[in-house]
């Protein structure tokens, strides 16, 4: 198999995932893009891993490891998303455009 | 071949996943696109990258996905108010392809010619295994104590401490 039809794929996704954070207002979507562009790294190391591996199969590894990461960052990143809804009500991220608490919040 | 083929179906349904017009649609898009991701995994000769990726990925992070669009009552059907206006979404469209481009065009240019054989050898799964749990275990540790800090730290977060008190509080 040409070595060319991954790696294309992996810039699609990733190019995806990226017009998926920028366009989306709500914070679960956008979360969905940075989902898409994790798998498109590690769709990346697995597919060097096939093709140049070592003998500690990095790639492999780190791609276990990458998607490890995710599923924290996703927990996390959900938590803040679920205090968002509490304090304002929605998950629109054009609203949410301040970092500090607001003391005043309905 | 299978691999364009699973290729095809990730990328549109990656597509998919970030244009839908539907909250639970994009969500289940996504679980598509990571399955189909999972098959290409397969075909490239790494079939416990490919079992972490259904079990976690589509088992667990789509599943969190999907409770949190429960609990932000997202709404169910088409709805307008999920893209930004269009300026902002041509932007995102004109960024998204520069990326993709220059993501391909250095790859294409790095790659250039090589043709990969994924040999049943290097694709079973006591190598990786034997250097999971040998080479690799201290970083493997350290990601379980991460896992945990993630853990107190989505519990934390859940907790309202406001300081008033919120009769409605679920």
């Amino acid at each position: 198999m040409h070595l060319a039809l991954p790696v294309v794929l992996a810039s699609l996704l990733a190019g995806t995932g990226v017009y998926g954070v920028l366009a989306r207002r709500n914070a679960v979507l956008v979360l969905v893009g940075v989902e898409l562009v994790l798998n498109a790294a590690a769709l990346l190391l697995v597919t060097f891993d096939a093709a140049y591996g070592d003998a500690l199969h990095s790639g492999q590894v780190l791609t276990v490891f990458v998607v490890t990461v995710a599923a924290a960052e996703v927990g996390v990143a959900l938590a803040v998303v679920l205090l968002l809804f509490r304090r304002r009500g929605d998950v629109d991220l054009r609203g949410a455009t301040a970092l500090a608490e607001l003391r005043d919040a309905p | 071949m299978l691999f364009a083929l699973l290729g095809v179906v990730a990328a549109s349904s990656g597509v998919l996943a970030v244009v839908s017009r539907q909250v639970v649609h994009a969500a289940l898009w996504l679980v598509t696109a990571l399955g189909a991701l999972a098959g290409c995994y397969l075909v490239l000769g790494a079939e416990v990258v490919a079992l972490v990726q259904v079990l976690v990925y589509v088992g667990a992070i789509v599943v969190l996905v999907l409770f949190a669009l429960m609990l932000t009552r997202a709404p169910i059907g088409r709805s307008a108010d999920l893209d930004s206006p269009w300026q902002q979404r041509l932007a995102a469209g004109v960024v998204a392809a520069g990326t993709t481009g220059l993501l391909a065009a250095v790859l294409l240019t790095g790659v250039r010619g090589r043709v990969v054989d994924v040999d049943a050898a290097r694709s079973a799964s006591q190598p990786l295994a034997r250097s999971l749990f040998g080479s690799w275990v201290l970083p493997f540790e350290v990601l379980s104590l991460l896992l945990l800090a993630a853990l107190v730290a989505a519990l934390v977060l859940s907790r309202e401490r406001t300081g008033a008190p919120e009769p409605d509080a679920d």
